[in-house]
């Protein structure tokens, strides 16, 4: 049986041009360039600072018939530009892609929405513009409706709609495509979380009859419950590929810069903002800053801020997420008036055990209930299962859960 | 095999036209998005297009009578002005539209496969139908000063051809070149304008190709415009024995028009693959 989708040798090249400032040339740069190096001497040439970037390089790999394959990695890894270049989107620099088949992709809800026109001429117009016929919208009609839960706002102008009902609604166009290969990018993220379960089980409906899936998602979790195969991207090359478990293992191993300090990149509008974290720190509670916290130990994070001027009712919150962006718990300082002027804000934890892993630290601040800087990316903190407490017998079992933390436990002679 | 499709670096060229032909449902769906959008949350909504022409008719009109410019015997000013006004304001709507029409649907071209060609193709049915109903202003001109034209009106779909073909290839090259030189959407403006003084519209072209102080170079500038054979193709079509049909002109515009089509599609086709990384 021949693969429905075989991927050879793969690039795809960018040229990125340091000295230009703007995003698109101006007609008059090239021709003012022209005529530099027309008329000027070497010495008044105007240094060249482009540079090849390749954002995929010798990418090959085959999908077969009914496969779901998760494509994984961190940002700027090329899995973008990948499913552009099998959308059609893009031209690959060299290699080749043979696709045996139809194929779909959603690379964003809602492609091509109208504002202007209500809900029921946009299913019209996404649809066509997803590759339906009218034919098959019309047919589809109906079922779209009904899965959009919208049908109350059919002829109102989708500028007037929740973002809700606007994604709800362009979702429902796509999940009723029946392409032999369905293309989709991060378009989960959006969404209430009841209405992304809701996808989550149309894909799988979908996948159910045979159909072909790519699917990248920073999402492990959707990942895992769709995916049977899964290939990890890193600078544009395959450094996995396998088994959705084994390669996801690998992506969270390969996902972290351990690291005890981070220090935070400067905001353009810092100056304006009431005030903005410089530094996150761990340690341990003498204050040793640490990599990795042991299973199972207490640890503390110190964060320094700056604030530009009176805080009212400042908060600082800071989270911990897991890798399949599970909230695991929340803490926040009490509620204080703060001068303008540098703080530094201590989390102690030492009741709270979570497994072994790598967790993704949530920090936010506010004034007066309302957050005025928020940092959900870039923090990890790791909790290494190498630990004394083990031993100890603190620590029951390891893998017994998110959280390691015995319950009081007693039997009782009745 | 069903479908089968080969992604190569350069590839994409065969199967253009049968692309082209496959996605006709979405050119049908993107015009008709076009013509849904243009008058929504307008009151008098389609009346506009033929009001817009009515205006700049009466301005003309008047300007004209205030400076006795010349019009051909027997054929009252409104509809000697009329005849110009239509196909140009149709070029005029078609071109600007075609030529920002990759740039306005940017969305679409960084996140779905389609032959580019079709967006800034869709974009002339739009001023296609607003044309069609400014025709009516025409008809109702012809019924005011009892005008009946001759069996030549039956040829006005074609100079109507030759006006979409003049608006598509240029709007098309303009296209193209506005995905990498934004200097373009500030130039297509300027030509329009610049167009509406340097086209028959207020004068008459048997003036400038019968005077005998206009130099014969500034003739053969003049006839480069394709607009003056569409422009004097309308006027010789409804005005019928009042105009003659300068044929040399009229060959160059032709000639002009069709170089036009076959530059915008060579320069679109050339530069298409590489929208979605520039635009």
């Amino acid at each position: 049986m021949e693969p429905v989708l075989k991927i050879e040798n793969l690039s795809k090249k960018y040229i990125l041009n340091h000295q230009a400032q703007e995003r698109y040339v101006a007609l008059r740069d090239v021709i003012t360039n022209k005529a530099k190096s027309v008329l000027g001497s070497k010495k008044e040439k105007v240094p060249k600072y482009s540079e090849e970037f390749w954002a995929l390089k010798d990418v090959a790999f085959e999908v077969n018939q009914g496969d779901r394959v998760g494509i994984i990695g961190r940002n700027g890894a090329g899995k973008s530009t990948l499913l552009k270049i099998i959308s059609q989107i893009t031209e690959p620099t060299t290699g080749k892609i043979t696709i045996n088949g139809r194929v779909a992709s959603l690379l964003e809800v809602g492609t091509g929405f109208h504002p202007e026109l209500t809900g029921r001429e946009n299913i019209f117009l996404n649809g066509s513009i997803m590759g339906m016929s009218k034919k098959e919208i019309q047919s589809k009609f109906d079922e779209i409706v009904a899965f959009s839960e919208v049908e109350k706002f059919l002829d109102t102008p989708v500028k007037r709609y929740s973002s809700g009902m606007y994604v709800r609604l362009a979702f429902s166009v796509a999940a009723h495509l029946e392409p032999d290969i369905l293309i989709v990018d991060e378009v989960l993220a959006v969404g209430d979380v009841a209405f992304q379960k809701k996808c989550l089980g149309k894909m799988e409906e979908v996948s159910g009859h045979g159909r072909t899936i790519l699917f990248v998602s920073h999402n492990m979790q959707a990942i895992q419950k769709i995916c049977t195969k899964s290939v990890l991207l890193k600078y544009g090359k395959i450094i996995a590929i396998g088994d959705t478990d084994s390669v996801i293992e690998e992506y969270l191993n390969t996902n972290t810069n351990n690291q005890s300090v981070y220090e935070i990149e400067s905001l353009e509008n810092e100056s304006t903002m009431p005030g903005f974290i410089t530094r996150v720190q761990f340690e341990d509670l003498n204050g040793t800053p640490v990599n990795e916290i042991p299973i199972g130990r207490a640890w503390q994070a110190r964060i320094t801020l700056k604030l530009n001027r009176k805080v009212e009712h400042f908060i600082t919150g800071l989270g911990l997420v897991t890798q399949f962006e599970l909230p695991v718990c929340t803490s926040w300082t009490t509620p204080k008036d703060l001068e303008a002027g540098e703080y530094e804000v201590l989390f102690t934890n030492e009741d709270i055990m979570v497994t072994r892993g790598i967790y993704n630290i949530v920090i936010g601040l506010s004034e007066n209930k309302v957050a005025f800087q928020y940092l959900d990316k870039g923090i990890s903190l790791h909790i290494s299962d190498v630990s004394d407490l083990v031993k100890e017998e603190r620590i029951v079992n390891t893998e017994s859960g998110l959280l390691i933390n015995q319950m009081k436990a007693k039997i009782i002679r009745k | 095999m069903i479908n089968q499709t080969i992604i190569e670096p350069g590839g994409k060229k065969r199967n253009y036209w049968k692309d082209l032909w496959k996605f006709r449902g979405l050119f049908y769906y993107l015009a008709w998005r076009d013509v849904l959008v243009r008058y929504k949350q307008a009151v008098i909504g389609i009346a506009w297009s033929v009001i817009k022409p009515l205006l700049t008719i009466i301005i003309f009109v008047v300007i004209g009578k205030l400076l006795h410019t010349v019009v051909p015997s027997g054929v009252p000013r409104a509809i000697f002005v009329c005849t110009a006004i239509l196909p140009w304001n149709f070029f005029s709507t078609a071109f600007s539209e075609s030529s920002s029409s990759l740039l306005a649907n940017s969305n679409l071209l960084t996140k779905v496969y389609f032959p580019r060609l079709i967006v800034p193709a869709s974009t002339i049915i739009v001023s296609l139908i607003d044309f069609v109903t400014s025709v009516g202003l025409l008809f109702l001109f012809m019924i005011y000063y009892r005008y009946v034209p001759g069996w030549s009106l039956a040829l006005l779909p074609l100079f109507l051809i030759q006006a979409t073909m003049i608006a598509m290839g240029a709007g098309i090259f303009i296209a193209a070149l506005n995905v990498k030189y934004r200097d373009f959407k500030f130039i297509v403006p300027f030509i329009v304008q610049f167009g509406l003084y340097i086209s028959p519209v207020a004068f008459s072209s048997d003036y400038v190709y019968h005077s005998d102080k206009i130099p014969g170079i500034i003739k053969f500038i003049y006839s480069l415009n394709p607009m003056v054979g569409v422009i004097d193709g309308f006027r010789w079509c409804v005005l019928g024995g009042g105009i003659n049909l300068y044929m040399p002109g009229f060959l160059i515009s032709i000639g002009i028009s069709i170089m036009l089509v076959v530059l915008g599609v060579w320069y679109f086709r050339r530069t298409e693959r590489s929208f979605a990384d520039v635009i």
